[in-house]
């Protein structure tokens, strides 16, 4: 049945934050935001915008009553900054109008004046500098040092990977409402409710319980809207606040991409050492995460990328250590992924290295190391499937992988300026927050007299599927017709201290906590209709398709028959449901345990074209097998698949995330930061799902889907480096994210681009440039034949 | 004040006061009330806000084009017929709605109007043409970060398929694609006063498809007078003309791309129109405009220059003719003088006659603006080239037409050794900057890339890639 959800939106009815009928005297906010990226603030000139006509008020720090810090992992940003910028983008005060284009306006007429000093950049000089965040950590198996001797062969290497834009449709926005004794309502586009609920309260000085946070729906989120979001919903209820007035902050495209963190961009430092078998026996890397200005989520980053820096892998000397540097940039914050891609890009590297120097294939590499159930992980836990090998193994199969290579060979020897080129990308993706603690969610669940049942959950909807999923559940455990199943908005006096929607895990936690539920009600029921029954054994009595049956023989009771009786009755028929996920435990003195109730794990076949003359490619073809476990809505489980690889692929070509030396955001529009479009590819897509039970799963037993995916796009950049290597073999092609078609030819090229790099302040076009050889006088690449 | 715009809304006619400039964007979600239509980037970038503007041309039915509302300056629906997402809601859900709901081809939803108004109008055209590239052109001014496209890939083929053979208005009323007041609009149309073709005032913003200038500027709080050159038909159209051909200024690119006079004489053109924008904005970009706008990446003007066009500029009623090639002076600076209009560009016979090559090279295949692109003309007879004409965008502070390098290959014969004389030339000619679009060497390397692609492209049999890079 199609969900409720996607009729309202193809029939443009769905509500996100500003569509709803707006309430009287609604007022529409702007953020002045700091030009450079690291200075003292001196003052903020007021006068222009407060002259504008229009322009009701404009906030500052000073304007907060209560906390101006906050921050989920460690407070220390402020809402408005008081007395230091510390990136470019960074809110200063907030403009409250008639409209929204007036806002916007008179933000601009803010007058900033801020003594500039030097910005700081680059992660590894921020950690050379002592700037980072908490402390460097550490995962360790077995003895690196040691292994190193017994290694045939050892690689090292670098990795440059670039930020990824979350380009979530919907801006983030929120519209702070006044409510009766100073109190506010909040309808945000939030990923965290509970969060932005609590930092709202401490700013305004206030109780979690005077703050109302209700959220629809979101229009994409991504990560973008975990931590992020509640600095808009903030300053809104700020101008609320002060105003008593309904405010509305919707940031314009623009302000969003300057204003908003994005996925952490990494330097990694890596060294892999194989025997002559081409095992793997010991992995060394030294991650440099930037963090950009502030903490915000980047420690719980950091974890996963210390917890996948193995990936797929069994190896049995490890040394992974990671610190988070702080740096002059918008503070990077969750994205599909959460660190682990990052992590999992390094060991990829390391291994393409590694089989170029051998000169072997690269999945001969990767096939001989694949994790198999039991091995331990970096972080002491023992993987529960074999999955990784299965997926693998099938893909092979039944996608003809020796065909497929033998044909690329056959392709390549043939084509002189096109080359074709193949990656296999395995993925094994530990699901659970790692923070064991936010691994809880809370489900309200209300059977109405007519039979109809409303659901409130933890959980928010952002086009994950969400509300469709937690509806087959529900259905499906009352035995009844999925019509009769309304799922709400999210709103804190419903559901208390939710966990953010991140991680995958939302449709676990939040399904889980639903079932809890609804497992209340149905006991309450079963007694009711054992007892109406004449005294029967209330195990006996289950409800299917709304029938009421009894040692699976219907009663000719319907399920809104049983519903009346138990209202008159006086039944309870609401319930609070509660879920923790079992087994889940972290020693951080000793960095080992069992973060993951269980792992994701799939493998994709990447076919690409390269045209080495101009440098672009086409993404030919994916193929992958993705272990699923028992889906409860197929259709939304490809979408996540098909969507997230798209994400992955885009992260890996052609997503720009560009600062310059001042720390400005180059790609600032969407005419400079491109995402995938629908040319983009892949042309052709086949995906098949596997079903591997797991002893903690899901409900039903169906499995976490969100972030895997993106990590199949990975296999892009191997899949353009093999290709690269067909046109012109070298061994010190960068591992550098992302590979746009200016990298890929100036990699092919690179000798022609030295000749071609005119010193700054050579007057272009004259005689220096004629001098300089062209590119016939000594032919640039030198192709294999 | 300006007079009050009308024209018909959905399913009603309305009557508004608001200015022509304010961005129809704005005007349905602030005034209209009708939130179906989403804000994505404002800069006709992202399609969440694609609306159908239906028009006269000529038919005894409307023709409807999709267009980003928030690059659409109100005063531009004068006469016509502007549909909504609200606009196709009926108590079903119409089949394309039914398709990307059942091909789950929605998940977060905030572009997914858009989607429904992309695919409602190929399906209000006659094109049933199922293939890769024709469904990727529907959705090509779409941006989607969910799905990853696949799905909606999958719902439109089915969609055209199914719909193959139904094409007339009542057929798509009978089948649901649009509501039954679809069957009156032609009515209520001719009821409508067209836009007036007002005088040019005196300075203010001249807009004609408003692809740039309403990414450029704000048009929210605007004060200035505008001038909606919509409001001047004689400034369209595209005719056969002493042998060449003439484009109004106003020709779109979506004219370009399905003229029949440019489809016979430039066969190649329509082709290269599609490395170009997204299909809603190459129905508004006009030819005109990306001339006068001038953008040193300009494909439109990059390929005119390569064809030698010539312009017609109107001040007064004085007429005077300048080479395009005169037309650019500095960054974003044209040779128009103060309340002079381009009105027409004309393509001399010779540019039917000659070999004709367009590339590009940007970070999005589509969709994107250009590292570099180029354009290049030949008249070859037997093996040697008479004429030669290369035009490059993305490599000087103007559209360049390469003088130097064009001259040098009269009269030589296509030749590996031949182009490769001309590398050295062509870097004296261009001088590329470092941006967000690539390295300065990045853009001289690609240049002579470009320059073998159109070789290599245009002339297989003479030259091969391998000829410039294969180890001696």
């Amino acid at each position: 049945m199609p969900s409720v959800d996607a009729i309202s939106h193809v029939r443009g009815t769905s509500q996100y934050v500003d569509d709803a009928l707006p309430p009287s005297g609604l007022l529409q906010a702007a953020v002045v935001a700091s030009p450079l990226a690291h200075g003292t603030l001196r003052s903020l000139d007021l006068q222009a915008a407060r002259a504008q006509a229009g322009v009701v008020a404009v906030f500052t720090a000073a304007d907060i009553p209560g906390q101006n810090c906050w921050g989920t992992i460690i407070a220390d940003q402020p809402l408005l900054a008081a007395t230091d910028v510390q990136y470019v983008g960074q809110p200063l005060a907030v403009v409250v109008g008639q409209s929204r284009a007036i806002a916007q306006a008179a933000a601009q007429q803010v007058q900033v004046d801020i003594d500039p000093l030097p910005p700081l950049l680059d992660p590894r000089e921020a950690y050379r500098r002592g700037q980072i965040i908490g402390q460097p950590r550490s995962f360790a198996l077995g003895d690196v040092e040691q292994a190193w001797a017994d290694c045939d062969t050892i690689v090292t290497g670098q990795c440059d990977l670039g930020g990824q834009e979350h380009l979530y449709l919907e801006t983030q926005r929120c519209r702070a409402i006044p409510l009766e004794g100073g109190d506010l309502r909040l309808e945000s586009a939030t990923q965290n409710p509970y969060g932005t609920q609590r930092t709202v309260a401490q700013m305004l000085g206030l109780a979690c319980h005077d703050i109302e946070v209700e959220v629809k729906r979101l229009g994409g989120g991504f990560g973008g809207k975990e931590e992020q979001a509640t600095l808009w919903a903030a300053l809104a209820a700020l101008a609320t606040w002060h105003l008593q007035q309904p405010v509305e902050l919707v940031l314009s495209r623009q302000d969003d991409l300057r204003m908003t963190g994005k996925r952490h961009p990494y330097l990694s430092e890596f060294k892999l050492g194989l025997n002559r078998a081409g095992k793997m026996l010991a992995y060394e890397v030294q991650h440099y995460q930037n963090a950009g200005a502030y903490a915000d989520l980047s420690p719980a980053v950091l974890e996963r990328t210390l917890c996948h820096s193995t990936n797929a892998y069994a190896i049995p000397n490890v040394r992974i250590t990671a610190v988070s540097c702080r740096t002059n940039l918008l503070p990077s914050t969750a994205l599909r992924g959460f660190g682990g891609p990052q992590g999992m890009f390094v060991i990829e590297s390391a291994i393409a290295q590694a089989a170029e120097q051998l000169g072997v294939p690269k999945e001969e590499l990767q096939a001989n190391n694949l994790l198999r159930a039991g091995d331990t992980l970096p972080y002491g836990q023992r993987l529960s499937t074999d999955s990784v090998r299965q997926t693998w193994e099938q893909v092979c199969q039944t996608y003809h992988f020796a065909r497929r290579r033998k044909a690329v060979a056959i392709y390549n020897a043939s084509q002189f300026e096109r080359k074709k080129g193949l990656a296999l990308m395995p993925i094994c993706f530990g699901i659970s927050f790692s923070q064991t603690f936010l691994n809880q969610a809370g489900a309200l669940v209300h059977v109405y007299g007519d039979g109809s049942v409303s659901v409130s959950t933890g959980g928010v909807e952002m086009g994950q599927g969400l509300r469709p999923k937690i509806a087959q559940i529900a259905a499906r455990a009352f035995g009844i017709d999925e019509q009769q199943i309304k799922i709400e908005s999210t709103n804190t006096t419903r559901v208390a201290n939710m966990s953010p929607s991140a991680a995958s895990v939302t449709t676990d936690l939040n399904g889980h906590a639903t079932l809890a539920a609804i497992a209340q009600i149905l006991v309450r029921l079963r007694v009711l209709a054992a007892q109406e029954l004449g005294g029967l054994d209330p195990n006996q009595v289950a409800i299917a398709q709304e029938q009421v049956l009894y040692g699976h023989e219907p009663t000719g009771w319907t399920w809104q028959q049983l519903v009346a009786k138990a209202a008159l009755a006086r039944v309870d028929l609401s319930a609070h449901g509660f879920y923790a996920t079992p087994g889940l435990e972290f020693d951080h003195q000793r960095e080992r345990g069992h973060p993951f109730a269980y792992h994701v794990c799939g493998t994709a076949l990447i076919e690409v074209t390269l045209d080495c003359l101009r440098g672009t490619y086409e993404i030919d073809a994916v193929r992958l097998v993705h272990d699923l476990g028992r889906s409860v809505q197929p259709q939304v489980d490809r979408g996540q698949v098909e969507g997230g690889l798209v994400q992955g692929l885009g992260w890996m070509t052609i997503e720009d995330l560009r600062f310059n030396e001042k720390g400005q955001l180059l790609s600032k529009d969407l005419s400079t930061y491109k995402i995938p479009d629908v040319f983009f590819g892949p042309q052709t897509l086949e995906i098949q799902f596997i079903e591997t039970p797991e002893k903690v799963s899901g409900p039903y037993s169906s499995k976490a889907v969100g972030e895997p995916p993106l990590m199949y796009g990975l296999g892009v950049f191997f899949a353009l480096r093999e290709a690269m290597q067909a046109f012109r073999q070298r061994p010190d092609y960068a591992f550098k994210l992302p590979l746009m078609p200016e990298q890929v030819l100036c990699e092919l090229y690179r000798e022609a681009v030295e000749r071609l790099t005119i010193p700054e302040g050579l007057d272009h076009g004259q005689t220096t440039v004629e001098s300089l050889p062209g590119a016939h006088s000594s032919p640039a690449p030198l192709p294999q034949r | 004040m300006a007079d009050p715009i009308q024209f018909l809304l959905n399913d009603r006619p309305v009557v508004t006061s608001q200015p022509p400039g304010l961005p129809v964007l704005d005007y349905l979600r602030q005034d209209a009330k009708l939130r179906g239509t989403k804000e994505g980037c404002r800069e006709g970038g992202c399609g969440a806000c694609t609306v159908l503007l239906g028009e006269w041309q000529g038919d005894d039915r409307p023709f409807y084009k999709p267009v980003t509302a928030c690059l659409l300056p109100l005063g531009e629906l004068q006469g016509k017929h502007l549909v909504t997402i609200e606009g196709l809601n009926q108590p079903q859900l119409s089949p394309v709605q039914q398709a990307i709901v059942d091909g789950g081809a929605t998940q977060c939803g905030f572009c997914t109007p858009g989607m429904v108004m992309a695919v409602t109008s190929q399906l209000l055209s006659a094109d049933r043409c199922a293939d890769d590239r024709a469904i990727a052109r529907i959705l090509s001014g779409n941006l989607c970060r969910c799905t990853g496209y696949a799905a909606l890939k999958r719902a439109v083929r089915d969609l055209l398929q199914r719909f193959q053979g139904i094409t007339d208005l009542a057929g798509l009323v009978d089948q649901g694609v649009v509501p039954a007041y679809f069957l009156d609009v032609p009515q209520q149309l001719a009821r409508l006063p067209v836009a007036a073709a007002p005088a040019p005032p005196q300075g203010g913003l001249w807009v004609a498809g408003g692809t740039e200038v309403y990414v450029e500027t704000d048009l929210r709080l605007n004060q200035q007078p505008i001038y909606l050159l919509c409001g001047l038909p004689h400034l369209r159209g595209i005719q056969a003309e002493g042998g060449g051909i003439r484009l109004g200024a106003l020709t779109t690119f979506a004219d370009l791309e399905t003229h029949p006079l440019i489809r016979q004489y430039l066969p190649a053109i329509p082709e290269f129109m599609a490395q170009i924008a997204s299909w809603p904005i190459r129905t508004r970009a006009t030819v005109g405009g990306n001339l006068v706008a001038a953008s040193p990446i300009a494909d439109v003007a990059v390929l005119l220059l390569a064809l030698d066009a010539q312009l017609v500029l109107q001040q007064g009623t004085q007429q005077r003719s300048l080479a395009l090639r005169e037309f650019f002076r500095a960054y974003k600076l044209t040779a128009l003088q103060p309340e002079e209009v381009l009105i027409a560009v004309v393509l001399p016979p010779q540019a039917l006659r000659q070999h004709l090559h367009f590339e590009k090279v940007a970070k999005r295949k589509t969709l994107d603006c250009a590292s570099v692109n180029s354009a290049i003309a030949l008249q070859v007879e037997g093996n040697v080239i008479q004429q030669a004409s290369l035009a490059m965008g993305g490599v000087a502070p103007i559209p360049l037409f390469l003088q130097t390098t064009s001259a040098y290959f009269r009269g030589k014969p296509i030749t590996p050794d031949v182009l490769t004389g001309a590398f050295p030339l062509l870097q004296t000619e261009i001088s590329p900057i470092s941006d967000v679009r690539g390295s300065a060497a990045y853009k001289r390397l690609l240049a002579r890339q470009l320059l073998i692609a159109h070789f290599t492209t245009l002339f297989p049999d003479h030259l091969q890639v391998r000829d410039f890079y294969a180890v001696s």
